[in-house]
């Protein structure tokens, strides 16, 4: 309806931050006035991804008009004619007073605190606090809480900024930590103490302003000024996450994430973050060849001479493991082609969907763009553990009030959902609610997940795609609500570079290669390639390696620069945050002197030739950002779903080598997902 | 209040209360009560509920009642909230007894009116009498708590004892109300002062006083000077 004030209702109000006239968003506070106009403003319970609680008082301000008393900027709404003040001397008295009142009860325990150094209370009293302390009596002390694993607890340092609470009721949706007690007694706690069990548990710590949630595996392990950070992307989903390596001398130590709205915004699931660890177990160092049954220590020439020889008698084939770069794929395809060879594959699992359209295997909708979506049905995912920052961005669909509705075995979205059952076959026979629902909506979207991918569930659900007109305009944006969702970091770049065969791994399997590249490929099942040469490169000894023949040490993700391409089709570059143990070399390295073993050549000596003949041949792969795959291809009408849908991943903390070799993610799943009561070790 | 805690969660406690659910009566007042909020707020209703659960509870124990954690569970289930948000109502208030208390549960008021008006004796009589702050008596009989303001300034001091208020006290008219209590009889409630109805003034008014039977501005009396 339009009003007669809809021009006034619409124009921005003008606000006066110390004496700077500006023009704030309608809506905004008086907090974001400020920033807009460039004021720092301190801040503990305010935080731009949460709901404002304004309890920690330290953003006073003083405004007029109003009553002549210092105004909580981040719950008080900015409008027109404000006349805002930060720096005056009430203002500055007043956070001086906020910081005292907060100061009195937490202790002076910094030099053994893990905030210490990257801490909001220590930063801001420097900025904003006394020089000294009025307060003698004693200090409030409270228990320590258990939270799990992850997240270890000094509540005395707790000062009740509730983002905690907020963040697991806002955006987690598992309702399990709350403040006990009231006033000065207020405790913040898990119920019961129970473990916080959901995969986004520990964003709490970086949330966490003070020391009162930390780290429990980085307990006591750095102080951040000793931290080479390096910026990379995440590999333990498909997402694509983006994140902040901390290394000291060759080790992670820890990781945490960095802000991309479109990405992960400012959210790491524990397994990004914790799976590290696994970085320094379980590791390939040296070379090692399989003699009468039994892997030996070997020399890289042996390794080399052993292959060059097995490929003269027949083909070579590759599969590319779930973590990988597009640098090491591509420089796979290249030495395979070279060898006279295209049997390249890298759905381990035997997933032979066409992917031979890139839109059509493709997050179309792109994550920031699902959270828009009013009607999603999600075909054989479950979300929370194969990608559960997307399931972030769902929940926040659903409170928008989107219907969703997934096929598949019952899991605890978080949200409202309709589940329509177990069998892939219902996709042809929907109820007419869904249907209409589906129909209805302004922007429809379709999830199909690996689970989906395997009951043949791709083909009907492109074409329910088409009937439901999901490729469409939707407020003058282009809207294309085919979804895909793949769980492994490198399956979109692997996709791209050709690693899909149409009939999938059982092509492999038939041409029956003499020597088969493995390229950190842990969740296939090598027992169909008796014949062939195994070779294994990769960095930890898992399912790969025991099956492999040779084993050529290679790097982690951490410790190669390359490019990754998620779910949604988004490149991005990370660099190498530390150097692989050992004897372990970069992938592409092994690859090029593999070449010389073959006696091919491959076209490229460095890391830079290796880029620039890629994204000669890829160009998708040179810029950072979506990528775009053009239209929707038509759906194959013959196909049918069919079969109970079966969720691949079964043990969230534990999906690839690295977190299978991490002591944190190990615990995790015992403790969260097996109940296992484990005793706390002693401090 | 620091020593106030949830009673802990054992097997013991899981099968005595852990197959709580509503009398018939308390049954049909749920129903009343949930059906005050609108459609979609009904966990508006969770603190009448846990009273009626901490009320439900005191029958069956015969005591002023508790909120063990199957109770609250069970109040959680029923509202279909999570339970911590449940606990956090009952910690917050002090009216609900997260932990077992006694047959009376007396709660001397210790802010400053009553105070000032000896309430310390108060707490002293009580104390005479065996009972011990934040502790149940060995028969069962009391607990003793000392309480913020309840409102009774006019008749200070006061103590709280299950529903009821007793005002205007000494050891001695304590004592008197206690062990009326004792006996199982249900003392006068409010003020124990046997001058006074309510909260009138003893004898006469002392403030005011030109105002009690005719209306007098006082205004042009008061002094501008500082005293």
């Amino acid at each position: 309806m339009v009003s007669v004030d809809a021009q006034t209702e619409t124009e921005m109000p003008t606000v006066t931050v110390d004496g700077t006239e500006i023009e704030v968003p309608d809506g905004a506070t008086v907090l974001q006035a400020c920033e807009l106009a460039g004021k720092e403003i301190p801040r503990f319970c305010y935080h731009e991804r949460l709901s404002i609680a304004g309890n920690c008082r330290m953003c006073l301000v003083e405004v007029k008009p109003g009553p002549p008393k210092p105004q909580a900027s981040c719950a008080l709404p900015a409008t027109h004619g404000q006349e805002i003040r930060t720096d005056s001397e009430m203002v500055k008295k007043a956070r001086e007073g906020v910081m005292e009142f907060l100061l009195i009860n937490h202790p002076l325990d910094c030099p053994i605190c893990d905030q210490g150094g990257e801490c909001d209370l220590q930063d801001q009293s420097v900025a904003y606090g006394r020089g000294g302390s009025r307060y003698h009596e004693n200090k409030r002390a409270v228990t320590e809480k258990y939270m799990g694993p992850l997240i270890k607890t000094i509540m005395t340092r707790c000062i009740h900024c509730t983002r905690c609470v907020r963040f697991s009721e806002e955006v987690a949706g598992v309702d399990e930590i709350g403040a006990l007690y009231r006033g000065e007694d207020m405790q913040i706690t898990t119920y019961l103490e129970h473990a916080t069990k959901h995969e986004l548990s520990a964003n709490v710590i970086d949330l966490c302003p003070v020391g009162a949630l930390t780290s429990r595996p980085y307990a006591y392990e750095a102080r951040p000024w000793e931290l080479k950070k390096t910026l990379g992307i995440d590999v333990s989903d498909a997402m694509g996450s983006n994140i902040r390596i901390d290394v000291r001398g060759r080790e992670v130590l820890r990781v945490l994430p960095r802000n991309n709205d479109d990405v992960n915004e400012e959210w790491l699931s524990d397994k990004a973050r914790w799976q590290v660890d696994g970085l320094t177990r379980r590791r390939l160092d040296r070379v090692w060849i399989r003699r009468d049954g039994k892997l030996q220590p070997a020399a890289w020439d042996q390794a080399f001479g052993m292959i060059a020889s097995a490929a003269k008698g027949g083909s070579v084939a590759a599969m590319a493991g779930d973590l990988l770069d597009c640098e090491t794929m591509f420089a796979a395809r290249r030495l395979v082609n070279a060898a006279g060879s295209q049997l390249l594959e890298s759905r381990q699992t035997g997933m032979s969907y066409p992917a031979g359209n890139l839109a059509a295997v493709n997050f179309n909708s792109t994550f920031a763009g699902i959270e828009t979506a009013d009607a999603v049905l999600i075909v054989g995912s479950h979300v929370r553990w194969e990608a559960p920052l997307l399931n972030v961005r769902l929940r926040k669909a659903a409170k928008r009030g989107a219907k969703i509705f997934i096929v598949g075995p019952h899991w605890e979205p978080t949200y409202r959902a309709e589940f329509l059952g177990e069998d892939a076959s219902v996709l042809h026979d929907l109820p007419d609610h869904v249907a209409a629902a589906m129909q209805g909506a302004a922007r429809p979207a379709i999830i199909v997940g690996a689970g989906g991918l395997v009951a043949g569930a791709h083909g009907p659900a492109l074409a329910l795609a088409h009937a439901w007109n999901v490729v469409r305009d939707a407020d003058g944006v282009r809207w294309n609500g085919f979804n895909v969702l793949h769980m492994a970091a490198a399956r979109m770049g692997a996709l791209m570079l050709g690693f899909a065969r149409p009939r999938g791994l059982a092509e492999l399997v038939q041409a029956a290669p003499a020597v088969l590249l493995s390229l950190g490929a842990d969740e296939m099942d090598y027992a169909p390639f008796a014949g062939s040469l195994k070779v294994y490169i990769g960095h930890h000894g898992d399912k790969g390696a025991t099956a492999a023949d040779i084993i050529l040490p290679a790097s982690a993700y951490t410790e190669k620069a390359g490019t990754y391409v998620s779910t949604e089709g988004r490149v991005q570059f990370a660099d190498k945050a530390a150097f692989a143990p050992g004897d372990a070399r970069e992938d592409w390295t092994i690859l090029r002197a593999l070449a010389d073993a073959l006696g091919v050549s491959i076209g490229f000596d460095s890391f830079d030739q290796l880029r620039t003949a890629m994204v000669a041949e890829v160009p998708a792969l040179g810029a950072e950002g979506l990528i775009d795959f053009g239209p929707l291809p038509a759906a194959e009408s013959a196909e049918r779903a069919g079969g109970p849908i079966a969720y691949p991943v079964k043990d969230f903390y534990l999906t690839n080598p690295i977190a299978r070799a991490s002591a944190t993610m190990q615990r995790c799943s015992a403790e969260l997902l097996h109940g296992e009561e484990l005793a706390e070790a002693a401090e | 209040m620091a020593e106030r805690a949830p009673h802990p969660d054992t097997p013991e406690l899981r099968a005595r209360w852990g197959s709580f659910a509503w009398t018939g009566s308390n049954a049909e007042k749920v129903r009343e009560i949930i059906g005050r909020y609108p459609e979609g707020r009904q966990r508006s209703a969770v603190m009448p509920l846990l009273d009626l659960a901490q009320r439900q509870v005191g029958e069956e124990t015969q005591t002023q009642g508790w909120l063990p954690i199957p109770v609250m569970e069970y109040v959680a289930a029923q509202l279909d909230m999570p339970i911590i948000r449940v606990l956090e109502v009952a910690t917050f208030y002090m009216m609900y007894n997260i932990a077992p208390v006694g047959r009376y549960h007396v709660q001397v008021c210790g802010t400053t009116p009553c105070m000032l008006r000896r309430s310390d004796d108060i707490m002293d009589a009580c104390k005479a009498r065996g009972m011990k702050k934040g502790h149940t008596t060995p028969d069962g009989m009391w607990t003793l708590s000392e309480v913020e303001c309840m409102g009774n300034c006019a008749s200070a001091p006061m103590v709280q004892i299950n529903d009821a208020n007793y005002e205007d006290l000494t050891p001695a008219r304590l004592d008197a109300v206690l062990d009326a209590l004792a006996l199982g009889e249900s003392p006068k409630e409010g003020t124990q002062d046997p001058a006074r109805h309510t909260v009138e003034p003893v004898g006469e008014p002392t403030n005011l006083a030109a105002m009690m039977h005719a209306n007098h501005d006082y205004r042009s009396e008061w002094s501008t000077e500082p005293a």
